[in-house]
């Protein structure tokens, strides 16, 4: 029979979502560690939210599934989510606003089109977002954060990225651009087109030169924001305050330990950050990205509240995760009914009941087949005077037994 | 029945505004269609040089699909329909294969003065939440989402757009002759002209990919040029015009909405019946917007179609329209503020559900058999072709035929059977030209005829109902 499955959508299996609740476990238990609380929003969001800041390119809107509800005579199209932070700050404005700070934390699916169908349409994320926090301090908290939920997955090469859109941003405007045509270059770079910004010749030529640098250069600690600071002194007051925030936070990292490489082209899709951006990649694949978003909140409801997050792709990671070994083999137990009859079925699940209630994994069967995935299996015969085999298959020995309790009392000896 | 094989060719031809330049085209460069003109009762024309050509007139927005799908391996048609549809399926099977070099005016963006906008940039700074009209859905969206505009509603109509500025949208995507001649129309001005409109071949990809289709276009080839450049370009041509007095819409406290087409004379028939003068709403003089006697009551003339939507938006508190059509919306938006106060009984049709003569089945049942006992007969998914799709997608799963496939059209749903669609669920009056066409009627979805509707929240509100409640009692006055 044809496959029936959704054109870009995928079939969580077992085996997958072992690694996706793995994930999403090593995930909260982070999170919750560092004080972050859970939430969920839900999948329909207005197509309005995602427009009305006026931050996401045109080229990502054009791939959100938008559509008209059963009530949206009034032509106002609902969206499934497409991204994970908006409708969380969303969340933050309707409910929690009157916070000082919130940390708030999410595992969720987003939705976008892609052309292929290759690709996944339905995407998940583990995503934690920090509101309230001003720099600098909570932009290391959540760089940290993710860092220690990668640790803790066991991924070991994964690679910390930095970039600041302030800064990109700051250089932007030194092209003295008309609106359009700065948006134009905006949404190019958002793309990745950072070619775009380098062929385009300022009328400056030291501007010219500090792009080259700052595109051509990846730097491994903040001396080297600092000898960029050195080498411009002329440098825009915008372009000197977004570097000195540049600067704090890969101080406080370098003070901390952590390793990163600043490579201010490696980024994109920043569409509504405003500082810091970063990204990790493990294998050469982007596994988790984030940054500062001060703007965000201010233009969806005019209060002037900081904020900054990060999300993990759970699709990404549970592609190279290892699967530990099922416990299943170790502790399993297959209670099977040696006929159909109403009496053994009814003493097959009372079996079962007990052996759960006693803390013990139990699952019934009555096909007669030979299973070998159990740690034991529990023969009912109906037939007295033991009515119960025990075959134990790491030891490899049968065992009769007259009772529950007598099957409950093999059991602990083990 | 279906002509798969291969090196059998199979065109689309326009009907309506690109028939006439098409067909002397067509003689031109000789293809053999001479059945091919205007006023043309034939749908399926066989090329008289080509024996391997045939060709089909569709209504030209049904062309891009109709290509797309593979149905047909080349089509003409304006580059507005082709645009619509590529805006919202680029990675689709069609192929722009060249500019055809003939065509007339363009597709403009257009504002209401009373919005008070004179360039796009403030469109995309402000923070209204702007109403865009359009028979262009596609087009519109992605220009309110490239000119990255924070909140607006699309109305998708069909047809009529520049009747809805100022008081029932801000701006519109539409067709123009040209920037002055919009400029021209009270009270718009255009922001930004889209694309002109020519007319295109176009192909689908496999069949170009695949097939050898080189005879057809070297006939053609004389006659392609490069694609014409697409103004991207804000072009105002007509500035200098805007500047002089407008004569200003003035806000009405009832608003009715009358209809255009085939059922403005038997609706104009009824008013004078029901004792209402109106001026501009007759076949000798007619107005976009009519007046009557009563002062408190604006009346505006727009496509039937539309009409429920609008009501359902607080455009207008009544409006003649046809219970199809009210269903058609309602079965769309079940919440709709919408409601049938009475039925007109005029413009009478039955919306019914046909299938081709050669079909052997005799009802719906039937059908269901057919599909799932020999699903190889039809080639499942059953194709419906209708211009309700709301209503037959209702009628659809009610009477579990699965799977299927809608496929809108834009009138003359008739020539898609019997092999572009299996079934058709369209409006009859006599069933003549479903004699002609060799179709058979296999159900009655309903019986539909013109109707008066309002609007829940109008005749809810303390100061409309009083008025709403006169205008009832006199247009039922009209009943026969």
């Amino acid at each position: 029979m044809k496959n029936q499955k959704c054109k870009g959508m995928q079939d969580l299996l077992p085996e997958d979502m072992l690694r996706f609740r793995r994930i999403e476990d090593v995930f909260r238990t982070c999170c919750l560690n560092w004080g972050y609380q859970e939430v969920r929003t839900p999948t329909l969001e207005y197509l309005y939210l995602f427009t009305a800041t006026g931050t996401l390119t045109p080229s990502m809107l054009s791939k959100v599934y938008s559509f008209l509800d059963w009530d949206g005579w009034s032509g106002e199209r609902v969206v499934l989510r497409p991204d994970g932070t908006i409708p969380v700050a969303r969340l933050y404005i309707d409910n929690l606003s009157g916070q000082e700070l919130a940390r708030l934390f999410y595992v969720t699916n987003i939705f976008a089109f892609e052309g292929t169908g290759k690709e996944n349409r339905e995407r998940w994320q583990c995503g934690a977002e920090f509101f309230g926090g001003a720099k600098s301090a909570p932009d290391v908290e959540i760089i940290l954060l993710a860092k220690q939920v990668i640790r803790r997955l066991g991924i070991s090469n994964a690679r910390l990225q930095l970039s600041h859109a302030g800064l990109v941003k700051a250089l932007l405007k030194e092209f003295k651009l008309s609106p359009g045509e700065e948006a134009k270059m905006t949404n190019r770079i958002l793309e990745g087109n950072w070619q775009a910004l380098t062929k385009a010749k300022s009328t400056n030529p030291e501007i010219d030169r500090l792009i080259a640098s700052l595109l051509g250069l990846k730097g491994k600690s903040s001396s080297f924001l600092h000898n960029i600071r050195a080498s411009f002194p002329k440098a825009s007051q915008d372009f000197k305050s977004s570097l000195e925030d540049f600067i704090n936070i890969a101080t406080l990292l370098d003070n901390l330990g952590c390793s990163y490489e600043i490579d201010i082209a490696a980024i994109h899709g920043f569409e509504y950050y405003t500082g810091i951006c970063f990204q990790f990649l493990a294998a050469g694949e982007k596994i988790g990205g984030g940054g500062r978003y001060d703007s965000l909140v201010p233009l969806m409801n005019e209060k002037d509240i900081p904020a900054c997050g990060f999300a993990l792709y759970a699709d990404t990671i549970m592609k190279s995760l290892p699967l530990e070994k099922e416990k299943k083999d170790e502790s399993g137990i297959l209670v099977q009914g040696k006929e159909l009859t109403p009496e053994i079925v009814k003493t097959c699940f009372a079996v079962a009941e007990s052996l759960r209630d006693a803390g013990h994994p139990a699952e019934l069967d009555f096909t007669g087949r030979e299973e070998s995935d159990y740690r034991w299996v529990v023969l009912v015969s109906g037939k007295e005077p033991s009515q119960f085999v025990l075959t134990d298959s790491i030891q490899r020995r049968r065992r009769d037994a007259v009772s529950i309790a007598e099957i409950l009392e093999v059991l602990s000896e083990e | 029945m279906k002509d798969y094989q291969a090196g059998y060719i199979k065109l689309a031809l326009p009907k309506g505004r690109f028939l006439s330049p098409t067909a002397n085209l067509l003689a031109e460069i000789d293809l053999g269609f001479e059945g091919y003109r205007d006023k043309t009762r034939q749908y399926r024309l066989r090329s008289t040089r080509y024996p391997s050509l045939s060709a089909k007139i569709f209504q030209e927005r049904d062309i891009p699909i109709q290509v797309a799908v593979g149905n047909y391996d080349l089509g003409i048609c304006g580059l507005d329909w082709i645009e619509e549809f590529l805006v919202k399926y680029p990675a689709g099977a069609l192929v722009k294969v060249a500019s055809l070099n003939y065509g007339e005016g363009s597709i403009y963006v257009v504002a209401s003065t009373q919005v008070g906008i004179t360039s796009l940039n403030e469109l995309s700074a402000r923070r209204n939440d702007y109403r865009i009209v359009s028979e262009y859905p596609n087009l519109a969206e992605a220009f309110a989402l490239n000119l990255r505009m924070r909140r607006f509603r699309i109305f998708p109509v069909w047809g009529d757009a520049e009747a809805y500025p100022p008081e029932n949208a801000d701006l519109a995507v539409l067709w123009g002759k040209s920037g002055a001649r919009i400029a021209a129309i009270q009270d718009l001005i255009p922001l930004k002209k889209l694309l002109p409109v020519t007319a295109f071949l176009i192909a689908n990809r496999e069949s170009l990919e695949n097939k050898d289709l080189s005879q057809i276009l070297m006939c053609f080839d004389s006659k392609l040029t490069a694609e014409p450049q697409i103004s991207i370009e804000n072009e105002l041509d007509s500035s200098e015009e805007l500047k002089g007095p407008r004569p200003s819409w003035q806000a009405k406290e009832i608003n009715l909405a009358l209809p255009d087409g085939h059922q403005q004379a038997p609706t104009s028939q009824f008013l004078k019946r029901a004792g209402l003068v109106l001026h501009g709403y007759s076949e000798e003089a007619s107005s976009r917007r009519p007046t009557a006697d009563l002062d408190w009551l604006g009346i505006k003339v727009v496509r039937p179609q539309d009409m429920p939507l609008q009501v359902a938006n607080g455009n207008f508190d009544l409006a003649i329209t046809g219970e199809d059509w009210l269903r058609e919306h309602l079965y769309r938006f079940p919440s709709s503020p919408v409601k049938k106060l009475f039925a007109l009984h005029f413009s009478t049709v039955r919306i019914v559900a046909a299938v081709s003569q050669e079909m052997p089945v005799a009802d719906i049942d039937e059908l269901r058999s057919l599909v799932q006992s020999s699903p190889d007969y039809i080639g499942a998914p059953v194709k419906v072709a209708s211009e309700y799709i709301n209503v037959a997608d209702k009628y659809l799963r009610d009477n579990h035929i699965n799977p299927y496939k809608l496929i809108p059209t834009w009138g003359a749903g008739e020539a898609f059977l019997p092999e572009d669609a299996d079934m058709l669920i369209d409006n009859v009056q006599t069933g003549k030209t479903f004699q002609q066409h060799k179709l058979k009627i296999i159900d009655v979805l309903f019986r539909s005829s013109a109707c008066l509707i309002a609007s829940k929240d109008s005749l809810a509100s303390s100061s409309k109902k009083e008025r709403m409640e006169f205008l009832t009692q006199e247009l039922r006055a009209g009943l026969l």
